[in-house]
């Protein structure tokens, strides 16, 4: 029962807080290409993969008071803020999970900003073309983030380091 | 004239329950309707389970994809001359919206959960591979079944024409809502969709609504929330889809242990094995998935031949409301309850959360997220929905979940009154 739910609060007990939906969007995304097994679904959408999936468990997860979310009010928008709760680490505590730590790869994602999680995650989500054809991917698609050479040469360095990890 | 151009000599039109015609003029368009794998549609249902609850509800994907091209094909006509709108674009868009659904299988979301499938793969796999619909759009020019794949894959690099067919307020979602509330009989689906294709304007990458239409939009936002709730998550068609979803996997595992079936479930020997080929994809449809349903029903199998027995003749689950925080314990006991009973738990004790449903409401979202719907304002300057419309804001601040048990009432009252196991379930079930 609720198996899925449960590797997400795992997710959340490697780490105190995830700031921001968008940054827990390309987080997972990420684990999942570097084959942590979540189960959540993935589509293109405009800021880059997005899963409406993990959107509703998320939600559901703090109706049910294991994990709490915090909303804050920025000049322009709302930003939010996830931690696990007492409920969610006992909920838990019922399962055996096999997922691997996940602390090293959280606290690198947690050190970057979610305009190149997002950019990372959009290079994942074409890592079957060739490299190239992934940064006319990126130039093309994502054109108004102006993404440099660089950027995308981080990227990649980036990926290969969390992969290393697993 | 180019094949692109070309123009049948005489309208066709498609009598439509919704929109009440469909009108077709292009030949590309004539033709890709023609082809074996949109035929095909015909045998995929929109609403996958939901016949079982609103015995209206057996239309089919066909339907529903020739609802959107026409939708799109209403939304160009609009744009025409106006700023940011490429007119060269048109033929895509008509092509991407008219296929958009083209990978769907039968009963698509719970076959793509036990099979670890994606019908969008399967839709670029049509698109690009070997097929009737390919050589229809290799035809137009030998790059256009890649652009097709892109705006359906949501990665083509024109925005704009992406959003017509992918976003919070696009064709896909204005038909299926108006094509399914018809078809089930309910009166929540409805909104004025006239109303919101005058109001909708073109911008540099996506399509936005005029503030003066926001009423109309906000309808359409009400009908989603309905729907969402009174169709797409009725707990009687999650009771089918729960049991669906049992038969495919109970299949699977047999089929991986060994087990011979009476009838060799051919059509479904690639599927078991995780790699079905196009052309096994292509060859399943739900016509077959239920001769095969009919037919495992005389398996040997209890477990197999009782669930396809409630699918085909809908003996389906009850359920009670169900809360995974509070009600742990009693999840595990009734699990050992179950066994001891005879049921085996992974098959007649089940959770089904909102979250295992393939639709959502509308929800701004956070910065960067994903893209709302936008209101252009006679400034010139967007706003979010939610932020001019107290309606949107109070459906979508409020965060509603669902989780339901679901379990075969009809076997635990054949237990004797005198099984201490039974009263304890019962007693469990139902306090």
């Amino acid at each position: 029962m609720l198996e899925n739910h449960a590797k997400l609060m795992q997710f959340f007990s490697s780490t105190d807080e995830v700031i921001g939906r968008k940054r827990l969007q390309k987080m997972i995304y990420i684990l999942k290409k570097c084959d942590i097994p979540f189960e959540e679904r993935y589509q293109f959408h405009f800021y880059g993969p997005y899963s409406e999936e993990l959107t509703l468990r998320v939600e559901e997860m703090c109706n049910l008071g294991f994990i709490s979310e915090t909303k804050e009010e920025k000049k322009n928008y709302y930003q939010y803020r996830y931690r696990l709760t007492e409920n969610g680490r006992e909920f838990l505590n019922h399962y055996e999970m096999d997922l691997p730590p996940l602390e090293e790869s959280i606290k690198e994602m947690n050190g970057k900003t979610s305009r190149f999680l997002e950019l990372v995650s959009t290079m994942l989500f074409f890592e079957n073309l060739t490299k190239e054809e992934v940064s006319e991917k990126v130039y093309s698609v994502k054109s108004t983030q102006n993404y440099t050479d660089e950027d995308i040469s981080d990227g990649w360095k980036f990926i290969e380091k969390l992969r290393s990890f697993h | 004239m180019a094949y692109r151009d070309e123009r049948l000599s005489e309208e066709k039109v498609f009598k439509d329950p919704v929109h009440r015609y469909v009108h077709v003029r292009d030949r590309v368009i004539w033709d890709l309707i023609g082809t074996a794998e949109f035929q095909r549609l015909r045998r995929v249902k929109q609403l996958g389970t939901s016949y079982l609850t609103f015995h209206g509800a057996e239309h089919s994907r066909f339907n529903h994809s020739l609802g959107v091209y026409e939708i799109v094909r209403r939304i160009i006509e609009n744009f025409k001359d106006r700023p940011n709108w490429d007119h060269e674009e048109r033929l895509l868009c008509l092509s991407a919206a008219l296929l958009h659904d083209l990978g769907h299988g039968p009963f698509s979301h719970s076959f793509e959960k036990v099979f670890k499938l994606d019908h969008e793969y399967f839709t670029q796999a049509i698109l690009l591979g070997d097929t009737e619909v390919n050589q229809v759009l290799r035809k137009v020019e030998p790059e256009f079944p890649k652009k097709v794949a892109d705006v359906i894959n949501k990665t083509y690099p024109n925005k704009l024409v992406v959003s017509l067919i992918s976003s919070q307020i696009d064709a896909d979602r204005m038909d299926y809502l108006q094509r399914d509330a018809y078809f089930t009989g309910v009166s929540y689906g409805h909104f004025d969709m006239e109303r919101i294709l005058r109001v909708m304007r073109p911008m540099e990458d996506q399509v936005v609504v005029k503030e003066s239409g926001m009423h109309a939009v906000e309808d359409y936002i009400m009908s989603r929330y309905q729907m969402y709730w009174q169709v797409y998550f009725h707990p009687v068609t999650r009771s089918a889809e729960v049991i669906l979803s049992k038969i495919l996997h109970r299949a699977k595992e047999l089929y991986d242990k060994g087990y011979k079936f009476k009838l060799k479930p051919i059509h479904f020997l690639s599927f078991f094995a995780g790699q079905p080929t196009l052309k096994e994809y292509l060859a399943l449809d739900e016509s077959v998935t239920l001769y095969y349903f009919q037919m495992w029903m005389e398996e040997e199998d209890e477990v197999l031949s009782d669930l396809c027995t409630r699918f085909v003749h809908r003996r389906l689950f009850k359920y009670i409301e169900f809360n995974p925080n509070s009600q742990m314990n009693e999840w595990m006991e009734l699990y050992k309850l179950f066994s001891k009973a005879g049921l085996n738990p992974d098959y007649y004790l089940v959770v089904d959360s909102s979250s295992d449903l393939p639709y959502d409401f509308y929800r701004p979202g956070e910065e960067g997220e994903r893209l709302p719907i936008h209101l252009l304002q006679p400034n010139q300057e967007l706003r979010e929905l939610s932020r001019l419309s107290d309606i949107v804001e109070s459906i979508s601040g409020k965060k509603r979940t669902d989780h339901k048990l679901y379990f075969p009432l009809d076997r635990l009252e054949e237990m004797s009154n005198r099984s201490k196991t039974k009263k304890r379930i019962m007693e469990i079930l139902y306090g």
